[in-house]
């Protein structure tokens, strides 16, 4: 396959997280905390919920005006680095070979082995099922984020768009749980990262050598029924 | 040669150094790991109790508003000219409307329509003055729009008045030039683009739900257009410029986005 001549070339081997990924992985962690950040500022100026406002102290920008200022810059960083993450997934393939595919019955095993403890992450270069399942999930909620996004700046330019979500309030409701999603993402995230902690460290440097083997062909590939 | 051989640095001692005084100063020489970072996070909790913002910082700010007159540009492009706004029954219409000033409403002043005149400035022809009177005889337009605050609130309200459009229109107003400039009885002062004063759903308003406009909300004139925030709508209309010169408004002066489209 294209992969075989590609690496024959090689002269470097190639790592579990090739160089662009692990720029666009560490532009969008500071995309999402200015995002994140500043969205909340917003968000205290007219709360969706009574029993919810975001303390000052986790805020970005001490004024609404600041908080707005950062969002409106943090927006461009966000969507033109997703961009260019979700396009290099899916033209080189990292996708495909990463995320699929995804077994249901192998996501339950592996949130009960999660449950108990007996969850294994002793091969990086392999995602179980759970992986799979949130790294796709919060790739398309990080899409609606957009997409809620635009329709909440130019609910009148992009009409068709916003008359979508129904209501102006819903396009805010939508917005903000595509944030909460993305909250819980990145602490389920962070919080594994932390306990294996060798997968953070690929993060930086690339992480193990892999070999190019073409994608697999069938429906669940023997070495992810590994018991445990 | 000779003296490069026996000596590597002109700066290096021939002597060694007494190493006494390292172990003398052992605590200044063993950084204390655990209280640097006692150190670094307090000095990061004292910048969040001073209020100190790093948004504030002058080049920070800079850049931010740099941005922000680059989204200007952009929000210019994506204006669609002749693209229609959502429009409303009159049953969703909220009364009264929702206040918004950069005061709250006990702190209104009226302003008394008998004396009232609207002038007018810069690129137009005929800058005689309006009375309330001659200006609540032109032909009105209705429009049942919703009103986005740049808080995040909404509503829906009915507004009619003079078109603006017809009305640069009838001044004789440069339809080329550049900006609407407004100047409010309260000082507020607020401006637009030309493409959004000519847009079919940007009107003077004197009206709202049928009745003049009551007073927190403009009386005797205000801007009322489908296209920008709540904040860019003009109230207390005294003056009416036509100009190409950019001056900052009210809130772009404070860090607000001018063009603030919808």
């Amino acid at each position: 396959m294209a992969q075989a001549t590609a690496s024959s070339k090689r002269s470097l081997p190639r790592r579990l997280h090739p160089l662009p990924l692990r720029i666009m992985h560490w532009i969008n962690a500071v995309a999402i905390f200015i995002m994140i950040g500043s969205g909340w500022k917003i968000y205290n100026d007219d709360i969706l919920f009574s029993f919810l406002r975001f303390p000052d102290a986790i805020v970005i920008g001490k004024w609404a005006q600041y908080g707005l200022q950062w969002h409106f810059f943090g927006m461009w960083i966000f969507v033109l680095n997703g961009i260019a993450y979700l396009s290099y997934g899916i033209v080189t393939g990292r996708f495909r070979q990463k995320l699929f595919p995804i077994s249901v019955r192998e996501v339950f095993v592996t949130v009960g082995e999660a449950l108990r403890f007996r969850l294994r992450h002793d091969d990086l270069t392999h995602y179980n099922a759970v992986q799979k399942v949130l790294y796709l999930g919060v790739m398309l909620v990080g899409i609606l984020i957009v997409i809620s996004g635009l329709a909440l700046w130019k609910p009148v330019q992009f009409s068709e768009l916003a008359s979508l979500f129904g209501s102006f309030q819903n396009i805010r409701l939508v917005h903000f749980f595509c944030m909460a999603a993305i909250v819980v993402f990145i602490v389920v995230h962070v919080t594994l990262a932390v306990l294996v902690p060798q997968s953070l460290v690929a993060m930086v440097s690339g992480g193990p050598a892999i070999e190019d083997e073409a994608p697999s062909s069938g429906p669940v590939a023997p070495e992810m029924k590994t018991p445990h | 040669m000779a003296i490069r051989t026996r000596t590597p640095s002109l700066f290096r001692p021939r002597t060694p150094i007494d190493q006494g005084v390292l172990t003398e100063n052992r605590k200044l020489v063993d950084v204390n790991r655990r209280g640097l970072l006692r150190g670094a996070v307090s000095l990061g909790a004292l910048t969040m109790l001073t209020g100190c913002d790093v948004s504030e910082i002058d080049s920070v700010q800079k850049g931010l508003r740099a941005v922000s007159t680059w989204n200007d540009g952009v929000q210019q492009t994506i204006f669609r000219a002749n693209h229609l706004a959502p429009t409303f029954s009159p049953a969703q219409v909220k009364k009264p409307p929702r206040f918004n000033a950069y005061y709250p409403i006990d702190d209104v002043k009226p302003v008394d329509g008998a004396t009232w005149t609207l002038e007018l400035a810069g690129r137009i022809e005929d800058k005689r003055p309006w009375s309330a009177q001659r200006l609540y005889a032109l032909p009105e337009q209705e429009i049942i729009i919703r009103h986005v605050c740049v808080e995040g609130w909404d509503y829906i309200g009915q507004w009619s008045g003079p078109n603006l459009r017809d009305f640069l229109q009838r001044v004789g107003a440069d339809l080329t030039a550049k900006y609407i400039y407004f100047i409010c009885a309260d000082d507020y002062t607020e401006s637009i683009d030309m493409p959004t004063a000519l847009h079919p759903q940007t009107i003077l308003a004197t009206k709202y739900a049928g009745e003049i406009i009551g007073d927190p909300f403009g009386y005797p004139l205000r801007l009322r257009t489908s296209t920008k925030l709540g904040y860019k709508n003009a109230k207390w209309i005294k003056t009416i410029e036509v100009t190409n010169e950019f001056r900052e408004t009210y809130w772009s002066e404070r860090g607000f986005n001018w063009y603030a489209g919808i």
